[in-house]
């Protein structure tokens, strides 16, 4: 039955137009993601499936939604790549008559596990190590999460222009460098892994605590990497350090209401308002963290270890009922797998909140290579202060206020350490 | 007889771009001229194509990229290799085994493919856009 002839009144409903739409949305990905395996060229792949949403747009109203969607959109843009390699004229002939091979032989598979491997090749492509890291952020947002490059470079506070530029660059390089779209051979797959957890959580913190961004962009963008976090467990499940990344960003985004108050200033952990945490989103932060932690090897994942973390303030009624020695322990674990000045300082302040203040101000100031670093300064200042020593917090405070880009954080430093 | 290398430093173009088909051109007279005497070489991408591999902490310890070429001028230029590897993974893979990568770094470009054109590769017009419907 050719979805032309397809009766329109037996067709799925579509509340038009953002019905559509939405089925484009969702398709997106994959589609995209079948296509650049075909092509194996990124760019031909992304006008193809933007010309066959176009011809959708204007088919799918008259004829009814497909019965697969998904795998009416990738023969669609499969013959438009052809049709448009046939045009194209500055492309090499060589490289035109490989890809139109290519793309010919294919066969139309749309079994569940050719799918999945094409999205897996398409996120360890976008994450791949040679590219830099701000640009697997802004790959991973336009190709991976469907955004258009407007609103790449209105989240990531970037001129459109070279947030266009940085895409080209980033496209340029996958091409040209000769990064291949595939999934990780089983010797890199676990260091790979690692490295799309990274930069799904640059991407992720990038809303989190970007500086100038409105709060709007700010749960936009972290959203995009919870979706994204969600995707890689459901394509790459019972791995450890994927499970041990959802359940930190579910933990952290579940906090973002109380993070900040109606001025826009931060509330630090042990003033934040914990009724207005989502629950929903920290209790599935917390069993993701413990099945993290489950399936971790003799050596946890760090980021099963700092979901652990954030678990442990979750499971708090509120402040004063955190667990605090057990944080300092999961700190003790995390310090064997990276004993960073960043991570012993974090250390420190857990510490600090076991009543062991004297101690915790000896081991902040025992860290070198911070000087630079608005946290250590910050930690010093609250140290001092709960040691009665209102002077030198106040010192270490201005310290602190010159190191921050935020005006919020400013403010709170003036607030508590005049 | 002794060996040597011509290593050319030219403003950092992107050789595959239509406007250097010229000098591009002007090369291919040169390759043909002195063919009796070269024994390999490659334009070269340009370098926001490039990727530095380093080992840290000595042979076999980790392997370290980052986007871009090798910046530091504390290092001279001291050898090469040309590689022909399947992608840019067998390619840093075999580069963090080169010692420069933990005595220093190695920078990984690619080189641009020299086959003499074609034309071959008549297109076909007139192919027009049809619209497309899928048989299920």
């Amino acid at each position: 039955m050719s979805a032309a002839g397809a009766d329109p009144a037996r067709a799925p409903h579509l509340d038009e137009p953002t019905g559509l739409a939405e089925v484009l949305r969702r398709e997106r990905r994959q589609v995209l993601a079948s296509l650049t395996r075909l092509t194996g060229n990124l760019d031909v792949a992304e006008d193809a499936v933007q010309e066959a949403s176009i011809i959708a747009l204007a088919t799918w109203p008259r004829t009814g939604l497909p019965p697969n969607p998904r795998a009416w959109l990738i023969v669609a843009a499969k013959r438009r790549a052809i049709d448009e390699l046939r045009r194209e004229a500055t492309r090499p002939g060589k490289e035109r008559e490989a890809i139109t091979l290519a793309l010919q032989c294919a066969p139309d598979d749309f079994s569940v596990g050719v799918l999945r491997d094409d999205q897996l090749r398409l996120i360890f492509t976008c994450c791949h190590p040679a590219l830099a890291p701000e640009a697997q952020v802004a790959l991973s947002l336009r190709v991976l999460c469907g955004l258009s490059v407007a609103e790449v470079a209105r989240l990531l506070l970037v001129p459109e222009a070279t947030m266009a530029k940085r895409l080209t660059r980033a496209r340029g390089k996958i091409a040209a460098a000769g990064i291949r779209y595939r999934v990780p051979d089983a010797a890199d797959l676990p260091e790979r892994m690692r490295l799309v957890a990274t930069s799904v959580f640059l991407l992720f913190t990038e809303g989190y605590a970007s500086r100038s961004a409105g709060l709007h962009e700010r749960r936009q963008l972290a959203e995009e990497a919870v979706r994204l976090g969600r995707l890689l467990v459901a394509l790459l499940p019972g791995e450890a350090v994927l499970e041990g990344l959802l359940a930190t960003m579910l933990l952290q985004h579940s906090r973002r209401d109380a993070r900040f108050d109606e001025a826009g200033d931060i509330v630090l952990l042990a003033d934040q308002d914990r009724a207005r945490w989502d629950r929903a989103l920290a209790a599935e932060g917390v069993t993701r963290a413990a099945e993290a932690i489950r399936l971790s090897s003799v050596v946890p994942e760090r980021f099963a270890v700092v979901a652990a973390i954030a678990a442990c303030h979750a499971l708090a009624a509120d402040a004063s009922a955190t667990d605090w020695s057990a944080i300092v322990a999961w700190y003790d674990v995390l310090v064997v797998l990276d004993a960073s000045p960043v991570v012993l300082l974090n250390r420190a302040a857990a510490v600090a909140e076991t009543g062991q203040t004297v101690l915790a101000l000896e081991q902040v100031e025992a860290l070198t290579g911070l000087e630079g670093y608005f946290w250590w300064h910050a930690s010093r200042a609250e140290l001092l202060r709960r040691l009665g020593r209102p002077r030198e917090a106040s010192a270490a405070a201005a310290v602190a206020a010159g190191l921050t880009e935020s005006a919020a954080q400013r403010r709170l430093l003036a607030r508590r350490y005049p | 007889m002794p060996s040597y290398v011509a290593l050319i430093y030219t403003p950092d173009v992107d050789w595959s771009a239509p406007e250097y088909a010229g000098e591009m051109a002007e090369y291919g007279a040169f390759g043909e001229a002195a063919a009796s005497v070269i024994r390999g070489g490659a334009a070269l991408y340009h370098t926001p194509t490039a990727t530095t591999v380093r080992v840290t902490g000595g042979k076999g310890g980790d392997v370290v990229l980052s986007d871009g070429p090798y910046a530091e001028t504390k290092e001279a230029l001291t050898g090469f290799y040309l590689l022909e590897c399947t992608d840019l993974d067998e390619a840093i893979r075999v580069a963090s085994m080169i010692p420069g990568a933990w005595n220093g770094a190695v920078e990984v470009r690619p080189a641009l493919p020299m086959t003499a054109p074609t034309d071959a590769d008549a297109s076909a017009p007139g192919a027009e856009a049809r619209p497309t419907s899928v048989t299920t």
